[in-house]
């Protein structure tokens, strides 16, 4: 999916979070959805960082989520990407597991 | 081995009908996170980088093939078909579901197990030497103790909030197998003059953010007094150690700025206080009991070196080149004890299949009296097979996959899950692994190399006992990149001592080089007979920093 905020030099975020039932990881998305896709998560700018927490507290009230958090994002070509190698593991999988985590669904040519 | 009383039945049953409460008052709302957290961490359930973890204690790493097929199923059926042996004798899985949980605990609950105090501020699953009972060199059978230390601190109410957790070691044997001396507490089973036997008790042992070498604090312990003894250390900790600072709450530190005089005092003192109030020993009829559980299996009758595993060595190669690694010495003539790697090269270090985990079961019940262990260098033990059986159980392991002859070696590699699994790591562990397998990956190498322990942790807790690794391997986080800091001469035997940092944290594009230039040192300047670790106490560091960073 192309990413809206290509080129702009900017500090972007996302909330991210592990989801109650399995521990899988999650992304808030809009209309506070939450995604297991890091592309349609909600993206915005650091200022907001607060309120889209506070938004992600409902979450955690009503046991979707537990332990919502933000994380740097970066726009990239093919969508955003975490600026944290510990971020990009989570959104992808085992680095030495491909077969494993959302990395898992992409075709082994893609990974 | 141990089978479950009563009471342990009774307290095992009883927590996971607790836990599917818990789960399912949590799933309800009954309870929030901050509430649930704690009593999931209390039953081995924790949040890691993917999914949920479960950790499950292996006491003392001892292993049935039935408790072994079971870890297989649970893999199979409730996780991602594999799971990882830890340097602690425990097994983790990657990927449970949180309702789920309650099902595998009671799976485990079936065959004699659970996920009870594998996490939290209590004692840990205690550790022991993987060839207790069997060692050639042993002078008593450690499990013994380590069940009776299990039953004691299962559960116990004045050691339930410690201010931080706490590990125990034991060994039975001089040569130390099992790292005594870099847990809270390491008990070793030594004679004193009249030839009876007893324990040699070293406290403030650890690794972590302060790695230091325990000190002995009693010289000859009698085993009747073991608990007792424990209680008084135990009790001092609960009452003294620091509960202010996470950094500082480790037995180690309080006993490092006591001074081991002072620290040693205060135990004896409390000893001799309790020893007052109710002079407690280990009933003779109780430890008669729990040595009867780890009676030896029905040995047959053998030689020593029988003719048709002198044939198959000069025969097969490949095979005499197994045995030279994965077979060590057991007290039975005619019986060996054996290493199963689980060090593939190229794959992740303690991680197995449901399938190889039941193929270790099969060949258990086929050739070792159905018994497993697992090692605190991931990976699992036969302990009683017979010699002339040696080449059918390496043929059952070739079928498996699980014959890579390197226990011992170079790529025998410990490591944590690091940063691919891992919430507190701060770089990966498991693919610098791999590389380094890979890139010593040629036998006659590695043969050449001899003896060499190489550990990695992903972060300063250590749990890849790089530390006390010939050559460790720490993982930090240098401006959101991940370099590595090499450390060498360290020892997790007898002779224990921490590796001494060798200079600047080196990239991941550049860390398997380093070990690489370490090894080349070593093979210049070793003299007849010397592992790696004696050269690198004889040389020192300068040698290898010389050329590590020669060209900086």
């Amino acid at each position: 999916m192309p990413c809206r905020l290509e080129g702009r030099a900017m500090a972007f975020k996302v909330v991210t979070a592990n989801r109650l039932l399995d521990g899988a990881v999650v992304w808030m998305a809009p209309e506070e959805r939450w995604t297991e896709c890091l592309d349609a998560a909600l993206v915005f700018e650091s200022d907001d960082g607060a309120a889209m927490l506070a938004m992600a507290g409902r979450a955690v009230t009503d046991r979707l989520v537990v332990s919502p958090y933000l994380i740097d994002v970066a726009p990239g070509a093919a969508g955003v990407r975490p600026v944290h190698i510990k971020e990009v593991i989570r959104a992808a999988g085992p680095t030495v597991r491909p077969d494993l985590g959302y990395q898992a669904r992409l075709s082994p040519v893609a990974r | 081995m141990y089978r479950y009383d009563e009471f342990d039945r009774t307290i095992v049953n009883e927590r996971v009908a607790q836990f599917r409460d818990q789960v399912r008052r949590r799933v309800a709302g009954e309870l929030t996170e901050d509430e649930f957290k704690p009593l999931r961490l209390m039953n081995g359930l924790y949040l890691q980088l993917h999914a949920y973890m479960l950790r499950v204690a292996i006491p003392y790493g001892v292993l049935s093939s039935r408790q072994m097929r079971r870890l297989a199923r649970i893999a199979r059926v409730y996780d991602k078909g594999y799971g990882h042996f830890t340097t602690r004798q425990n097994i983790q899985y990657n990927w449970p579901r949180l309702e789920e949980v309650p099902d595998i605990l009671e799976e485990l609950a079936e065959v004699e197990m659970h996920a009870i105090q594998t996490s939290g501020n209590c004692i840990r699953n205690v550790t022991a030497d993987q060839f207790a009972g069997v060692a050639a060199d042993e002078i008593d059978d450690p499990r013994i103790y380590a069940e009776i230390i299990r039953q004691w601190s299962t559960l116990h109410p004045e050691f339930s909030f410690l201010p931080r957790k706490f590990k125990i070691a034991i060994t039975g044997a001089p040569n130390d197998r099992a790292a005594v001396k870099v847990h809270d507490i390491g008990l070793r089973m030594v004679r004193n003059d009249a030839g009876e036997a007893g324990f040699e008790v070293i406290v403030g042992g650890g690794q972590g953010r302060t790695p230091m070498v325990g000190h002995v604090v009693r010289a000859f312990l009698p085993v009747p007094r073991l608990l007792t003894y424990l209680e008084a250390v135990l009790r001092v900790y609960n009452q003294l150690g620091r509960r202010d600072n996470l950094y500082k709450a480790r037995i180690k530190v309080l006993v490092h700025q006591t001074g081991v005089e002072a620290f040693t005092r205060l135990v004896e003192d409390e000893f001799q206080a309790m020893a007052e109030e109710t002079p407690q020993v280990l009933p003779g009829g109780e430890l008669a009991r729990i040595r009867a559980c780890f009676r030896p299996p029905a040995y047959r009758t053998l030689e020593d070196h029988p003719a048709t595993l002198t044939e198959a060595l000069a025969a097969d190669p490949a095979f005499a080149r197994w045995h030279s690694t994965a077979v060590s010495a057991h007290k039975q003539p005619g019986y060996a004890i054996v290493t199963i790697a689980l060090k593939p090269i190229g794959g992740v270090p303690g991680d197995a299949t449901a399938a190889r985990m039941d193929a270790v079961a099969d060949l258990a019940d086929r050739f070792g009296f159905g018994e497993i262990r697992v090692s605190h260098e991931q990976n699992l033990v036969l302990p009683d097979v017979a010699q002339e059986e040696l080449f059918a159980l390496w043929q059952g392991l070739v079928s498996a996959a699980l014959d890579t002859p390197n226990a011992g070696l170079i790529t025998d590699i410990v490591a944590c899950p690091g940063l691919d699994y891992c919430n507190l790591a701060n770089a990966r562990s498991i693919p610098v692994a791999r590389e380094i397998g890979k890139r010593f990956a040629a036998l006659d190498r590695q043969h050449d190399i001899g003896e060499l322990k190489l550990r990695i942790s992903g972060c300063i807790n250590a749990c890849g006992h790089h530390h006390v690794g010939h050559i460790g391997i720490l993982g930090v986080d240098k401006k959101g990149v991940e370099h590595y800091q090499i450390t060498l001469g360290g020892d997790d035997t007898e002779t224990a001592a921490i590796g001494d940092i060798v200079g600047p944290a080196f990239p991941a594009e550049t860390v398997t080089d380093a070990v690489e230039t370490i090894v080349g040192v070593y093979l210049d300047r070793r003299e007849a007979g010397e592992r790696f670790l004696d050269t690198c106490r004889r040389i020192g560091l300068k040698p290898f920093k010389e050329v590590l960073y020669a060209a900086h």
